[in-house]
């Protein structure tokens, strides 16, 4: 099993560890739901150094990515991030990913861990086929990446910089030097909490790691793993490859209708996109919450009338709210507010309504 | 004190039994946030699923460790589940009536309860 720069890190601090994707990464450190609380009120500190990095660059870098990529790279700038997708021929999702505009030559491309391998052949592949002087290197093997996140997040991230954090605005970035090391600091995450995400090169990992925790001591900041990044992207309803996307699961069916763009050069899946727009999808993504005591998960299937309609995609108890929660693709035309459904859970019918996304919503900083 | 390999604790007082999570299984499962609890009068059959326990990351089946009627559920556990967690022998799940005291010989005992747990993992 793959191990990232963190690994022995995790081991001192008694996590569990778990087999993800290939893997051995911390589950939890205490409890996923301290860990989870930690991240919603103060700060919680997590090892994403499983996530894959590409650069793709080149004199036409921006136009050969932007016939790959739902969003429109024209509208990026550099010091700016885009979250977007890859798509197929149907409008399924290869991956979902981050878009670091580095320069108008050069672009880093943050990707799920699973999909790393599967990513760089297939924009290997589709870069060439468009132009020879596009370039795709797999940098995953040389980053380190720590995300801080939670209210405190950039109180502690000052305390290891000079340069003004408040700067750094939603869904930008900035190249700072932290510990002695050159890093990207970007204010993003995957928590629906304020936060930044750092990558720094492998050896300085574990240095920063340290640093983060010490800096974060006053403010009570935590360990988390697995378990609360989880929990805590799925009260924020940020969707999850392989569960709420899929190469058989569109962005329109998701409801991520925002991140593809249309006026725009073509792209794989384009056109069926564009008609699911125009003429609607016969599924869709909702929110569902349990009337009766339960707990929706993973692949339960959702039956209206006694008809089975669709099926859950993430569900999961919320420590926030403290009941089950779910998200689901169902049949569109069962689809009303406060529609209620019945959840099969290990052979019965448990009541539901439909509610909105996402169940948890806090404002991140915007200027 | 006994213990089954779904990593449940017996206690017998005379024709009842009392049963529970060892600490073992709940450290495994992490937070319990929701316990499903049979009916007072089900008739269970020893190995045979009745319930199950459920932390935020997983399902984890109850058996019977002893085959029986059920005389009283801990509805406490319903409200307040987390109690499985800060104290797994002081908290039962149910009271049986046992029905074949024959079946409390094929238990661990504490020894080999703990052995068990260090070759499961």
């Amino acid at each position: 099993m793959k191990r990232t720069p963190l690994y022995e890190s995790h081991i001192e601090l008694g996590a569990k560890m778990v087999d993800f994707g290939g893997w051995e990464m911390p589950i939890q450190y205490t409890s996923i739901i301290e860990e989870h609380t930690a991240t919603r009120e103060r700060a919680g500190l997590f090892d994403v150094s499983h996530m894959g990095e590409f650069e793709v660059r080149g004199r036409n870098a921006k136009e050969v990515l932007n016939q790959l990529v739902t969003c429109d790279l024209n509208l990026l700038e550099p010091d700016k991030i885009v979250y977007t997708f890859l798509t197929n021929e149907n409008g399924g999702v290869v991956d979902d990913l981050l878009i670091y505009m580095l320069s108008d030559y050069q672009f880093l491309l943050v990707v799920n861990a699973s999909n790393t391998e599967k990513d760089y052949l297939w924009l290997k592949e589709k870069a060439a086929q468009i132009s020879y002087e596009t370039t795709v290197i797999n940098l995953s093997d040389t980053y380190g990446q720590i995300a801080i996140q939670g209210p405190a997040a950039q109180t502690i991230l000052q305390r290891l910089t000079d340069f003004d954090l408040s700067q750094i605005r939603f869904f930008h970035f900035d190249m700072l030097t932290i510990c002695g090391a050159d890093t990207i600091v970007s204010r993003s995450g995957y928590t629906g909490e304020d936060g930044f995400e750092i990558y720094m090169p492998k050896a300085h990992a574990t240095e920063i790691w340290n640093a983060l925790l010490a800096a974060g001591k006053e403010e009570g900041i935590a360990p988390v793993g697995l378990g609360a990044r989880d929990t805590l992207r799925f009260e924020s309803a940020l969707p999850l490859y392989g569960h709420e996307l899929s190469a058989e699961i569109t962005p329109i069916e998701a409801g991520l209708k925002f991140f593809v763009k249309f006026d725009k050069c073509d792209f794989p899946g384009k056109e069926i996109m564009q008609r699911q727009v125009n003429e609607g999808t016969d599924r869709r993504l909702v929110g569902i919450e349990l009337i009766e005591r339960g707990i929706p998960r993973d692949g339960y299937r959702v039956e209206k009338d006694g008809a089975d309609v669709g099926y859950i995609t993430s569900g999961a108890y919320s420590p926030t709210f403290k009941k089950g929660l779910a998200m689901a693709l169902l049949r569109t035309d069962i689809i009303e507010p406060d529609g209620e459904v019945d959840v099969v859970i290990r052979g019965n019918r448990v009541k539901a309504k439909l509610v909105k996304l996402p169940f948890y919503k806090k404002k991140t900083l915007k200027k | 004190m006994k213990f089954t390999q779904q990593h449940e604790w017996v206690k017998a007082e005379g024709e009842i039994a009392y049963m529970g999570l060892s600490d073992y299984a709940q450290k495994a499962l992490g937070d319990i946030v929701f316990v499903e609890l049979p009916r007072v009068g089900d008739s269970l059959i020893a190995g045979q699923s009745f319930g199950s326990v459920e932390s935020v990351k997983a399902v984890s089946e109850l058996g019977a460790p002893l085959s029986g009627t059920v005389t009283q559920v801990n509805e406490t556990l319903e409200d307040a589940p987390e109690l499985l967690n800060e104290d797994p022998y002081e908290n039962w799940i149910i009271q049986l009536d046992i029905s074949d005291p024959g079946e409390w010989d094929a238990l661990m005992d504490e020894v080999a309860y703990e052995e068990f747990c260090k070759n499961a993992h």
